[in-house]
Order: structure tokens, then sequence, then C-alpha cells
């Protein structure tokens, strides 16, 4: 088991630059989460650590040790793909005992190792079948296999639930999580589903554009989104990002005429600089004597329904409600000062309190 | 869901298909059906008479040592040929498959050949093969190797069987580099990270999944090497020196319109047809597969 170390990472295909430095470290047995839109540069960054790609500038240690000019096969690193990538010529066994065979590993050492990960992985019946006669869980389970027994330093997962439907995903999920959990292996796992995201990491990286925006757990990432990017991007539906103007010494918003309150918190910018007021869906409360807001659609999900207001032409809210009564033509609304974040209008960053 | 269009009634749908059905009553059944019958018969040295003689053809054929002999060789000719220009191919498909610079104008440089009319192929190698005015033909005769196909049998071999792989190898360059392009790139890169490298990779992972395209040219080359070569072979030498260079299809050419012995010719034009059929049948075997994986 070891670390991982990234040094000014920067890659660039063409005059396009995908990294636009990254620079990173993952404890011993972390499992650090990269998540961000498609084109954002994380699959890029795995595979810089792969070796697959070579970096234009920057470092790659593994364990201490520099490993950016070799070979993936000096890296001692394991991958699991988006599409598998089985051997489809290869039975389920001669898949995991592969990279094993190539070590120059003894018959009956390897016959081992597949064995224990193929009885962790619940895959001893299917020993002999090829790829081609799997499911989808079951070729996954054989590309987690095909990592697990190569026992590396170091685990890279790219994306690799996405090719399942939704209930297979959710149970591969918690699957991963555990077996890393066990293993203690390093983990590096690349995803654009946020909620893969929230549940697996320890931590977790949300790039942007190729640069790398947030680096904190989940829960930090959640609580206190670092920009206005992170904060659409992570939690469903978005959060609200509503523009207004700071006054009342930084303990007030006005947002279209109406002043909202920050309660006991001041931020520290002086009166009418231009800010960006965020408030999650599930956080705006209905309330008579609020703001008036227009409903242009109701989604009724159930137990509670979903309601984007908005003014034509100006800025839009969504709010998440059980209470059906309040929802007309209109709806008064309140923002709760303890769910307020702050960002800056003109760099999007966060305002501290 | 598989589209069809019906056409109505039945003189739109006979038009449609009837230069094919010409073409192939024209040049392919008739001359059959004629082959079949005259290779049945024999017709005395001038033309003048014919005689039904059964099997008696095909019979004096197999007890013929020449005709053996030449089956003999057109199956040396045909193996020859087809390693040397799949295996050829498959190099070269391989080199031009990883990231080079200018990779588009390798490929289409290697696929050119195909374009070469076979007898003007054949003018190639004999004019850098010819012992005298040959680049190569004359520098082995300067380095002190006595080197003239004309005289040489083996040597003639050898020349036929370069100039017949040669057109052959753009064929299977083109399907070999496809097969390697078509073989996902995941799976290079799994192996790469599982430690396989250089050869080792090639024949545990590339090779294996090639081998459906291995298969389907492997049938393609040795219906072309045993059909489809006479303009090459017979530019080289005309099947000399002697018979060295006699394959199959030379022979009927020979025996029936150089030597106008009509029986005998149309008895190996039926063995022969015979052979293009059962390959044949393979080689639909081998497509129906690949098209079933």
């Amino acid at each position: 088991m070891a670390g991982l170390r990234l040094d000014g990472l920067r890659k660039s295909f063409g005059s396009t630059e995908i990294l636009k430095g990254v620079d990173l470290a993952l404890a011993d047995g972390e499992m650090l989460v990269i998540v961000g839109a498609s084109g954002c540069g994380k699959s890029t960054l795995l595979r810089i650590v792969a070796g697959l790609e070579t970096p234009t500038s920057g470092r790659v240690l593994i364990d201490g040790r520099d490993v950016t000019d070799l070979d993936p096969s000096a890296r001692d690193v394991a991958m699991v793909f988006q599409n598998y990538a089985l051997y489809p010529h290869m039975s389920v066994f001669e898949n995991m005992a592969y990279g094993l065979k190539i070590r120059g590993l003894p018959r009956s050492e390897i016959r081992a190792k597949v064995d224990a990960a193929s009885a962790l992985l619940g895959l001893e019946a299917l020993l002999e079948r090829k790829p081609r006669q799997l499911s989808g869980g079951q070729r996954q389970r054989v590309a987690m296999g095909r990592a697990i027994v190569r026992d590396p330093k170091l685990f890279l997962f790219d994306e690799p639930l996405s090719n399942l439907d939704a209930k297979l995903r959710v149970q591969m999920r918690g699957e991963i999580r555990r077996l890393q959990r066990r293993l203690k292996v390093t983990s590096l796992y690349v995803t654009h589903d946020q909620v893969e995201a929230m549940t697996l990491g320890d931590r977790l990286l949300v790039m942007h554009q190729g640069v790398p925006v947030q680096l904190a757990t989940p829960t930090e990432v959640f609580e206190r989104p670092a920009d206005t990017y992170v904060a659409g991007f992570i939690g469903s539906p978005a959060m609200n990002l509503l523009p207004g103007i700071l006054g009342r010494n930084g303990t007030m918003v006005r947002v279209a005429d109406t002043d909202i309150d920050l309660g006991l918190r001041r931020f520290d910018r002086p009166d009418g600089h231009p800010v960006i007021l965020g408030i999650r869906p599930e956080h705006v409360r209905p309330d008579a004597s609020g703001m008036t807001w227009p409903v242009e659609v109701v989604e009724h999900l159930g137990s509670e329904m979903l309601v984007h207001a908005g003014r034509p032409g100006d800025a839009s809210l969504t709010l998440k409600t059980a209470n059906g009564a309040a929802v007309s033509d209109t709806i008064q609304v309140a923002f709760p000062a303890a769910h307020l974040h702050i960002f800056d209008q003109a760099t999007g960053l966060r305002i501290k309190a | 869901m598989e589209r069809r269009t019906l056409f109505p009634g039945r003189l739109l749908p006979a038009l449609l298909i009837m230069p094919q059905l010409v073409l192939t009553v024209v040049f392919f059944l008739w001359p059959a059906i004629q082959a079949i019958k005259s290779s049945l018969e024999r017709e005395d040295a001038f033309g003048t008479s014919t005689e039904f003689v059964g099997l008696d053809n095909f019979a004096d054929l197999f007890a013929d040592p020449l005709y053996l002999a030449a089956i003999g060789r057109t199956a040396v000719f045909c193996a020859c040929v087809t390693a040397a220009s799949m295996g050829v191919a498959l190099v070269l498909a391989v080199l031009a498959d990883t990231e080079i610079r200018g990779r588009a104008f390798y490929r289409t440089m290697l696929i050119w050949p195909y374009a070469v009319a076979p007898a003007m192929a054949a003018v190639l190698w004999v004019l850098m093969f010819h012992p005298q005015i040959g680049l190569v033909g004359a520098w082995l005769n300067r380095i002190g190797i006595a080197w003239d196909y004309k005289l040489d049998g083996t040597q003639a071999m050898a020349l036929v069987i370069l100039a017949a792989a040669w057109k052959q190898i753009s064929y299977n360059f083109i399907f070999f580099l496809a097969g390697l392009q078509a073989i996902p790139k995941t799976i290079i890169e799994a192996a790469r990270i599982d430690g396989a490298r250089g050869f080792r990779r090639f024949r545990t992972i590339l090779l294996p999944l090639l081998m459906p395209t291995v298969y389907f040219l492997l049938v393609v080359d040795l219906v072309y090497a045993a059909f489809d070569t006479f303009a090459t072979v017979y530019a080289v030498n005309g099947g000399g020196p002697g018979q060295s260079t006699q394959t199959l299809v030379l022979k009927v050419y020979l025996d029936g319109v150089v030597n106008a012995n009509v029986g005998s010719s149309s008895a190996q034009s039926v063995v022969l047809m015979a052979g293009v059929i059962v390959l044949c049948a393979l080689q639909f075997r081998f497509l129906g597969r690949k098209a079933a994986t």
C-alpha cells in the first residue's frame, strides 16, 4: 500500500490545455473521488497516473517514487475501465490470471490468488465462462477481480459504473466501497455522477476546465462549496444562485428589492458589493410574509414537490416543499439565514463570514 | 428491424436483376457447361470429329505424372504466396497501426500495389530481377550468385511467388489494419497496465483477436494464388523454364489453347472449378462466422 502525489501536472493536446496545473496528495489507503463535468480533464488526469498518457509537465509519485517516465507495466497500478476492457478471448479465470502470468508467478500461486479474489467477489461459479456470457454486473466484478489479484499499490477507477443500470449501480457502488475499505488500497476514482462522488470518497476533488476547484470531504464540499461552480454542480436539484447587493455593513443582501437578512454573520465586503446569494432548494421555506415569486412549473415527486418559480428574464428559484397549500400562481418564500451562502459576483468565490 | 422494399408485379424485379443474370449465364454458366461437355469428349488432332469418351479424360489426367507434378507445384506456390503476403502484410499493418507522423501517407502508399495490373506487376519484378538489365538481378550476378530465372526453375518459382505475393500484400494489409483498429483501445491499455509488452502482448492479445481476419484472408489468399495469378505468372516466364512455374491454371491454358488438347484441358477446368467451389464454400462459412460474432 502506498500514497500518491501529483506535482504541478499539466497536459496539453495541441494548443488545448486540458490540465492546468494539478497538485494532489493521497494518504495511504485513502479513496479520493475526482468529479466534474465531461471535458474537465478528470479522465486525462487518471490516465496520466496510470501511465497511458504522458504529462506535458509535472511529476507523478507513487509511494514516494517518481514514476512520471515509467511504462504502465512498471508502476504497479491496476485500473478498472468504463467498458470493463476484459479480454474477450479469455475465460474469467484467464482474465484475472493474465497480469500474474506476465509477472511470472508460479501456477499454484496464481490459482490461489484468483480463487481468493473470485471468492471475495462471488465469481467462483463463473471462472470458466467467457466475458460475452456474463451480465454487465458480472463483467464489472471480473474487472474488479483483475485489479484485486494484482495486489497493486494503487487502484484507478475510470467511471466504472456508468455502463450499469440504476439499480445495479447502487449495489456495485456499495460493493466497491466495502472492498476498498477492506483491502485498504489507495484509490483514485473518476466519475461525473455526484451521488457516486458523495458516497464513495473519503475526499472529493471537484475539477472544472482543467483546474481543481475544491478538495475536501464530501460533507465539506456540500456544506461549504468553494465557489459558484461547485455550488451548482454538487447537490440535486442544483443550488439556487441569485444575484444581489451586499448592504447594512455586510449583514444583508438585497435581491430584487427585497432585503434578505444574513442573521448574525457579517460578511467583510463594503456595502454595495455585488454578490451571489446561494441557497439549496430544500432550504427555501414557504412563508406568507416572505418574498413573492411567480410559479412556473410544479413537479410532484410523491411525498414532496419541486416548485420552479421565477420572473421572466430574471433569476429563477427552485424549492422543495411538502406544503402543497402554499403553492398557487405565486408563492411566498423566506430564506433562512443559517442556510445562505454568499459568493463574490466577480470571481464566483465563496465569501467567508 | 429489417427494411425491405417490395416491388409490385414481376416484370420490374426481373428487369432489375437481368443484367447480372445475363452476365452470369454468358460468362459463367454457358462456358462451364461447355467445359463439362468437352471434358467428356475427345477431339481428333484436326478438330474435325469428336467422340464421347466418358470419364477417360479424367482418368488420363490423374494418371499423368506431369499433371500430378503441377498439382504439387501449385500447392507449393499457393502456400508460399499466402504465407509471404499475409506475413508481410501483418507486420506492415502492426507498424502502420502505431501512432506515427504521416501515417496516412504510409497507409495510402501501402495500398497502391493493389491498383497495379497483374501483368504490370510481373513486368516490374522482371525488370528488377532481369539477370542482365535488372537492378537486383545484375547485382546478384556481380556478387557471384548465378542468378537467371530463365534458366533456373527454382529461381523462376521464387520470382513468380514474389510478384504474386507482392500484389496481394495491399489487400491483406487493408484487412489486417482494419482488424487491428477494430480492437478496442481500452483492451490494449488494460494489457499494458497488466504488464504485457511488445511481442508478448501481440501474441496473447492482438493476434487472438485478429484470428477471424486471419481465417478470412487465408481462404481469400488461397483462392487468389490458385486461380487469380495467371496473368502474373504468365507474364514473368510463361510457365517456364520447362514446366517449372506451370501452375494448374497455366496448364489449362497451355494444354487447351496452345496445344489444342481440348478434352484434357476441359477436364482440368472442371477439376479447378470443383476446387474453386470448395474454397468458396469455406470462405462463405468463415464470412458467415465473422458476421455472426
